[in-house]
């Protein structure tokens, strides 16, 4: 093609693109259906992620379509949702946003996966004024600004491993120890996510008076750990935490199995994601693994049913899922806070909306939600799951606990 | 920081640890970083993306343990097919920029460092893979000391892979006709080598030599698409400090920077392990800068 017919082409192909996104300014409600809008990761590197929260938006609204709409007045609404993808780059995510609220006239949004893109888009859905239902931004600092549109269905990040913290308090307890007693090793990365981790693990331990013998960080581009492993080793701690993304779970698992690091209770995030079931067998025994969602829990509601009966569904819905990610289940949660939303404030007006989400106290399969004044949701709990003989188990609240915890480890004696 | 170092003195039996894991992976770091000084030396390419054909070489260890078959044969399959990679990355890109100047071949083989990264990434996904030997795990010395045998195994292999390269270099037609292009490629033409074929041929047999250290590295660490440059900067250190000319400075360096990254991440904490090797990196050319002699450097 010549130059000259490329740039013509461009500028026809452009201005055909441009009438076919111009639809009318104000999209919030076209015909009796309610648009939400979220820029998501369909591609780069959190799409993995990003697919799975997109799949539980989209069952979510499936669901509620099919069992009527959402009823605002005496009218019945259909749910949809309008996607760009934001290529994981939380610059991009932003100006997406701004695209959907002011071209796309968008009121009501979906958050995007991660903390970054959250943290990206918050200020903008800050400034326009429209409230954000997310569920895959799970950074303590999102609810430090005083953001007032901004609601987050998931546990904060300082809650990850905190737990792991009072299962051990409460372990030293009944064998007759002080929880002072308790001796801690740290291991955690250098970036906003797992510090925050951190800060949950230490405000507990020091809440308990329990001792850290070692507060390693880690890189970003971790792949050995042995020397942090050896000094673990060497202090003999009665408790070992990590949390470095899955990299740092992988790291760990393998080379806790090399070292034969015998601690007697080892708790880390990203076990999941890191597949160190799959990849390292009967030696991943005993750890701890926090999780926002299980389909093992006996949270319930009225539109999936049973955290289990979303599993199935969700299964039956998407090929190619041998277990259904929380990330996935959050997503599906957040639409249901929408629904419950748009009905209790019996409107459409975005501010009477996000007053209804504010005063949202509602159970779903998922668990409990009610949002506090930061807008972070403070009635779930994480719960921890212990993998036991390769399954997950919930071991911690004991209020969900399904099966006792192996204390101490077998692994590694 | 002061703790650590305290420990040590507490309990030497950690020197040991840390001496025996230094050493193992240092031997691995040791290969690919003769690997660059081959193609430094010879076609004067500082290959960027040394660390990625590196991390290449280990998502083909990983992509054989997952068709069932143990990743050690790896060891077979790496080095063949990163050969073959290298062939034609150096007819489709090196081989027009190897007579330009430094910066030229830097740019080059950094877009080279980036396209392999983003291709793992979209083929294997970012998440870290690993490949399992499930070699037996020994305690010595009472158990606080702990050595895999994949690490000896590996150890033992670098060792023959080097001893295979360097006895290639000296005996066979091709090692002779590289080392002489090393000397000077001008003479080496007048003298009927065709140094084209000699860059490509030690430009693959570096990424082969990439390749196999990827292999034995997947089954000691872990790695993901974005690993690749950590490789490279430790090779570049090693080749700085050692020359190219040197092979037991290589070695040594290798060994030494396994070692000291050890200590490092001991000491400092996990956090400063890889700031042990950048900073060592500084060190080594304020050093050189010092010591610059203009002896021509030469591949034996």
């Amino acid at each position: 093609m010549k130059p000259l017919g490329f740039l013509r082409a461009t500028a026809i192909g452009l201005g055909a693109l441009s009438l076919a996104a111009s639809g009318p300014a104000n999209a919030k409600v076209e015909g009796d259906t309610i648009i939400l809008g979220s820029a998501i990761s369909l591609t780069g590197k959190y799409s993995t992620n990003g697919i799975h929260a997109q799949n539980g938006y989209e069952l979510a609204v499936k669901k509620i379509n099919e069992m009527g709409g959402v009823k605002v007045g005496d009218k019945n609404y259909k749910l949809k949702v309008v996607y760009y993808d934001d290529e994981s780059t939380p610059a991009r995510g932003a100006q997406l946003a701004e695209r959907l609220i002011k071209q796309d006239g968008v009121q009501y949004m979906l958050g995007p996966y991660s903390s970054g893109l959250t943290k990206a888009i918050a200020p903008v859905t800050e400034k326009y004024q429209i409230p954000m239902i997310e569920a895959e931004g799970a950074s303590r600092s999102l609810f430090t600004q005083g953001y007032k549109y901004l609601f987050a269905v998931l546990s904060t990040s300082e809650q990850y491993l905190a737990s792991s913290i009072s299962l051990a308090a409460e372990i030293a307890e009944k064998n007759g120890k002080k929880p002072a007693d308790v001796r801690i090793a740290m291991a955690f990365e250098n970036d906003p996510f797992s510090l925050d981790v951190r800060a949950g693990v230490v405000d507990d331990a020091s809440k308990y008076g329990m001792q850290i013998v070692v507060d390693d960080k880690l890189p970003r581009d971790l792949s050995d750990m042995s020397a942090t492993l050896t000094k673990v080793k060497a202090l003999k701690p009665d408790l070992l935490v990590v949390s470095g993304h899955s990299k740092g779970a992988a790291t760990a698992a393998r080379q806790i199995e090399e070292m034969r690091i015998a601690t007697p209770m080892i708790a880390m995030t990203h076990c999941e994601s890191a597949g160190i079931v799959d990849k390292f067998g009967a030696a991943t025994n005993d750890i701890l693994c926090p999780t926002q969602w299980a389909e093992t829990l006996s949270y319930e509601d009225g539109y999936f049913g049973t955290a289990a009966d979303y599993d199935e569904l969700f299964k039956a819905t998407f090929d190619g899922y041998k277990t259904v990610p929380y990330q996935a289940a959050q997503a599906s949660a957040a639409v249901l806070v929408w629904k419950d939303a748009f009905e209790r404030a019996n409107s459409l007006d975005k501010d009477k909306v996000r007053d209804a989400i504010a005063a949202t106290d509602m159970s779903t399969f998922y668990g409990q939600i009610r949002f506090s004044d930061q807008g972070n949701n403070i009635a779930k709990p994480m719960v921890l799951r212990q993998i036991q003989d390769g399954q997950y188990n919930v071991v911690a609240p004991s209020k969900w606990a399904s099966h006792p915890v192996n204390y101490p480890r077998v692994a590694g004696q | 920081m002061l703790d650590n170092l305290n420990l040590l003195v507490l309990a030497p039996l950690l020197n040991v640890q840390l001496l025996l894991d230094g050493l193992f992976i240092g031997a691995i770091f040791a290969l690919a970083a003769y690997g660059l000084a081959l193609v430094w030396g010879v076609m004067n390419v500082k290959n960027l993306a040394q660390g990625d054909f590196v991390i290449m070489g280990g998502y083909i260890a990983y992509s054989t343990g997952e068709l069932g078959i143990h990743p050690i044969f790896a060891l077979i399959f790496a080095p063949v097919i990163m050969f073959g990679f290298g062939w034609a990355i150096y007819r489709l890109v090196i081989s027009r920029v190897v007579d330009r100047d430094l910066f030229t071949s830097l740019l080059a083989t950094f877009g080279i460092a980036i396209v392999i990264q983003q291709g793992l990434n979209l083929i294997y996904g970012s998440d870290v893979v690993t490949a399992q030997s499930g070699f037996a795990i020994r305690s010595i010395l009472g158990g606080l000391v702990t050595v895999s045998d994949i690490r000896v195994v590996s150890f033992v292999l670098c060792a023959v892979l080097a001893l295979g390269v360097v006895t290639f270099m000296k005996k066979s037609r091709m090692g002779q006709a590289i080392r002489a292009t090393a000397q000077d490629p001008r003479a080496a033409r007048v003298m009927g080598i065709n140094t084209d074929r000699v860059y490509a041929f030690t430009f693959s047999l570096n990424a082969a030599i990439c390749g196999a250290a990827g292999v034995l590295i997947t089954m000691i660490w872990v790695i993901q698409p974005f690993f690749g440059i950590t490789h490279s900067i430790r090779s570049f250190v090693i080749v700085t400090a050692a020359g190219f000319g040197n092979l037991p400075g290589v070695i040594v360096a290798g060994l030494g920077l396994g070692v000291a990254e050890q200590y490092g991440g001991f000491v400092l904490g996990a956090e400063f392990q890889q700031v042990t090797v950048v900073g060592m990196l500084l060190l080594v050319l304020m050093w050189r800068q010092v010591q610059q002699s203009r002896v021509r450097q030469v591949v034996r």
